[in-house]
C-alpha cells in the first residue's frame, strides 16, 4: 500500500463511509452468525436466558445428529433436492442453448413470432399456469414424484435462458460457422464443437442462476410432493419446523444445523461462480 | 460423428421440393435444409410452449369459468367464480389489501435501501468486493431457510432481538411474527433484509458504474456539492435502472408467499394472509381449481396493469442518455 493512497482514504468523510458500511455489514452478518452459532449449541444453551451468542464448546456433533433422525431424513431431502437441481440445470442449459442457437443462426418462417412469444412468457405470472400444469401432471400420474419438478426444464428451460443464450450467440462472428460448414461439419457439430465452447460465460451464468432457483424452490415442490421421503430440502425444512421435537427432546439446535446445511450449497455455488453470476444478473438488468 | 461427413449438399434448387421451401420461407434447397435444422433445434421449446404455457393458459382461462375439483370433470358456471371473489369471499378483499400494504412498505424500503448500498459500494472503499459479497448472501439463502433463521432471531422469548430490547429497558418487547399487529411488519423486515443487497443492488451498482466520470468532473469544476451531483447527475442518469428495479420489486412484492406461509401460515388471525396464499389455499388445499384459476387471473391482470402503468408513467421521469 502506498502512502499517497493511504492519505487519500483517511479523509474524515471516508471514515464516516467506512462506519456506515460496517454498520450495514453487521446487519447482514449478525443473523447469519447467530444461526451458525445456534447450530453449534447444546439444548441447554439453546434455551438459556438471557441468550448467549457463542456456545461454550461448539457441538459439531449436531451436524451428524441432524443427518440421522429417522422422522426427519435431512440427508435424503438433500439428495432429492441435489439430483432435481442437477437434472433441471443440465436440461435448462442444454435445451436453452439449442433454442438460442436456432433463434440466433437460422432463418425460417415464424421465427420472429416465436421469439416474441418467448419474450412475452416472461411477463406472465407463474400462478396462471400452475393450476393447469398440476392438472396435467395429475393426469399423467406424476403427483408425489419428482418428475413435474425437472422434466419441464428439458423443454427449452424457459424464456430467460433462451434469451440469454441467443444474445451471446449473436456476439460470435458468423464466419466461424460458415468456415466449419464449408469444412463439411453438420449443424449439431457446429453447435457442440465450434460455438458452445466459446459460450462458457453465459452457460455458467445460466447454470448458476438455474441451480440456485431450483435448490431454493418451495412453491413447486409443496404442490407436487406429499410424502416426507419425496421432499426436497426446502419442503423438508418446513416439515421440520412444524415438528421441532422427537420424543419430547427439543430439536431447535438441530433445526438450525439443517438450516445452515440448506444455505451452504447455495452460498458455495455463488462464491465459486461469482464473477459469471454477477455478469449475468447485470446483463439481465441493463440489456434485458 | 466425423467432421468429414457431408450433411450439407450445396446443390441447385430441386423443383420437387418447392412447396417445402415455400412452407419454411426459404428460396434454395440449402436454405430449406438450414430452416429445417432451425425448426429441429427450436422444437423442444415449441413443445414446451404448447404443453407448459399455451395449453395451460387456455385451460386456466376456461377453468376460471368452472367449478373443478380435479377428481370430477369441470362444471361450467359462467362468471360465478368472479362474482364470488368480488362479493362473497370474506378473504378476497382483505388479502388483496394486505398484499398492497406489504408492497407499499416493501418496495420503497428495498429500492431506497438498495440504492444506498450501491452508492456506498461505489465509493471505492477498501474491501468493496468483500462487502458486496456479504450484502448479497442474504439474497442467496433459500426462502424457507431464510424464514427459519428469522423465526429464531425474532423469537419473542429467547430470540436475540428481544433480548437486546429488554437489555435496553423495553419492558414489553413486541411479539414479532407471533402477534397479529406486528406479523405483517415482521414479514416485511425479513423480505427487505433478503432483497436489499441482492440483484437490485447489483443492477444499481452496474448502472452507477455506467455513468461517465466526465459529468462528475465537470460538475466539480463548477463547484457543485455532493448532493447537487447526486440530484442532477446520478438520479437522472440512473432513472432507467431505477425504473427497471421498481417494476421488478413491485411484481415480486405482489407475489409474496413463502416467507409468510412458512413463518405464520398466513396468521396470526390472517395478519399475513396474502393474495398468493389465498390462491394456494383455495386451489391446493380446498381443491377449488376453478376458483383458484379465477383468482390467478385476477392477479395476472393486476400485475400486467401495474407493469403497463409504470411503463407509461416512466415516460415522464425516466431519462435515456442520448435521446
Amino acid at each position: 500500500m502506498q502512502a499517497t493512497g493511504r492519505r487519500k482514504t483517511l479523509r474524515p468523510w471516508r471514515v464516516v463511509l467506512y462506519a456506515v458500511v460496517l454498520f450495514f455489514a453487521a446487519i447482514f452478518a449478525f443473523p447469519l452468525l447467530w444461526t451458525l452459532m445456534a447450530s453449534l449449541k447444546t439444548v441447554q444453551e439453546t434455551f438459556a436466558y438471557p441468550p448467549v451468542l457463542f456456545p461454550a464448546v461448539p457441538q459439531f456433533v449436531n451436524y451428524i445428529r441432524v443427518l440421522s433422525i429417522d422422522r426427519i431424513p435431512v440427508l435424503l431431502w438433500t439428495w432429492n433436492a441435489a439430483y432435481i437441481t442437477a437434472l433441471t440445470t443440465v436440461g435448462t442449459v442444454m435445451t436453452a442453448s439449442l433454442v438460442g442457437y436456432s433463434f440466433a443462426r437460422f432463418s425460417y418462417r415464424g421465427r420472429n413470432a416465436l421469439f416474441l412469444i418467448t419474450l412475452a412468457t416472461m411477463t406472465l405470472p407463474a400462478q396462471v399456469t400452475l393450476i393447469p400444469q398440476f392438472v396435467l401432471f395429475h393426469r399423467l400420474g406424476w403427483i408425489n414424484t419428482h418428475l413435474p419438478l425437472w422434466v419441464p426444464a428439458w423443454f427449452g428451460g424457459g424464456a430467460f435462458g433462451i434469451f440469454l443464450m441467443r444474445q451471446f450467440f449473436l456476439t460470435i462472428p458468423r464466419d466461424l460457422d460458415e468456415a466449419a460448414l464449408i469444412d463439411g461439419a453438420s449443424y449439431p457439430r457446429i453447435f457442440w464443437s465450434v460455438l458452445l465452447p466459446l459460450l462458457k460465460p453465459p452457460t455458467v451464468t445460466l447454470a448458476i442462476i438455474t441451480a440456485l432457483a431450483v435448490w431454493s424452490d418451495y412453491q413447486n415442490p409443496i404442490i407436487y410432493l406429499n410424502s416426507p421421503d419425496k421432499f426436497t430440502i426446502s419442503v423438508g425444512l418446513h416439515f421440520f419446523v412444524q415438528s421441532p421435537e422427537v420424543g419430547g427432546e427439543p430439536l431447535q439446535h438441530l433445526l438450525m444445523a439443517a438450516c445452515v446445511l440448506t444455505m451452504i450449497p447455495a452460498v458455495a455455488v455463488f462464491l465459486a461462480g461469482q464473477r459469471y453470476f454477477v455478469q449475468g444478473v447485470v446483463m439481465s438488468g441493463l440489456k434485458g | 460423428m466425423s467432421a468429414n461427413v457431408r450433411v450439407v449438399a450445396p446443390s441447385s434448387a430441386s423443383p420437387h421440393r418447392a412447396w417445402l421451401a415455400r412452407l419454411v420461407g426459404a428460396q434454395t434447397s440449402v436454405q430449406t435444409h438450414r430452416a429445417l435444422w432451425g425448426y429441429l433445434f427450436a422444437l423442444p421449446w415449441v413443445l414446451g410452449l404448447i404443453f407448459f404455457f399455451g395449453g395451460p393458459i387456455l385451460a386456466s382461462m376456461y377453468f376460471g369459468f368452472t367449478e373443478y375439483s380435479v377428481l370430477s370433470p369441470p362444471q361450467f358456471i359462467g362468471l360465478a367464480n368472479y362474482e364470488r371473489a368480488f362479493n362473497r369471499d370474506n378473504l378476497f378483499w382483505p388479502s388483496l389489501g394486505r398484499t398492497f400494504v406489504f408492497t407499499l412498505m416493501f418496495v420503497p424500503s428495498a429500492i431506497i435501501g438498495s440504492l444506498a448500498l450501491a452508492l456506498l459500494l461505489n465509493q471505492k472503499l477498501k474491501g468493496t468486493v468483500l462487502f458486496r459479497t456479504l450484502f448479497y448472501i442474504p439474497h442467496l439463502i433459500p426462502a424457507v431457510a431464510l424464514t427459519v433463521l428469522w423465526m429464531a432471531i425474532l423469537q419473542p422469548r429467547m430470540g436475540p432481538v428481544n433480548a437486546v430490547l429488554r437489555a435496553l429497558g423495553v419492558a414489553d418487547p413486541p411479539g414479532w411474527l407471533m402477534t397479529q399487529d406486528t406479523a405483517l411488519l415482521s414479514v416485511t423486515i425479513i423480505n427487505v433484509w433478503a432483497a436489499v443487497g441482492g440483484n437490485t443492488m447489483l443492477i444499481f451498482l452496474a448502472g452507477l458504474q455506467g455513468i461517465p466520470n466526465e459529468y462528475y468532473e465537470a460538475a466539480s469544476i463548477d463547484g457543485a456539492s455532493a448532493w447537487a451531483k447526486f440530484r442532477n447527475i446520478t438520479l437522472p442518469m440512473l432513472s432507467p435502472t431505477i425504473f427497471f428495479n421498481l417494476v421488478l420489486a413491485i411484481i415480486a412484492a405482489l407475489k409474496v408467499f413463502t416467507t409468510a406461509w412458512v413463518a405464520t401460515q398466513g396468521g396470526p388471525s390472517y395478519a399475513t394472509w396474502f393474495f398468493v396464499l389465498h390462491i394456494y389455499h383455495e386451489a391446493f388445499q380446498n381443491f377449488r381449481m376453478g376458483y383458484g384459476s379465477a383468482l390467478a387471473w385476477i392477479l395476472a391482470v393486476i400485475l400486467i396493469a401495474f407493469t403497463l402503468a409504470q411503463v407509461y408513467a416512466s415516460r415522464r421521469w425516466v431519462y435515456y442518455d442520448g435521446d
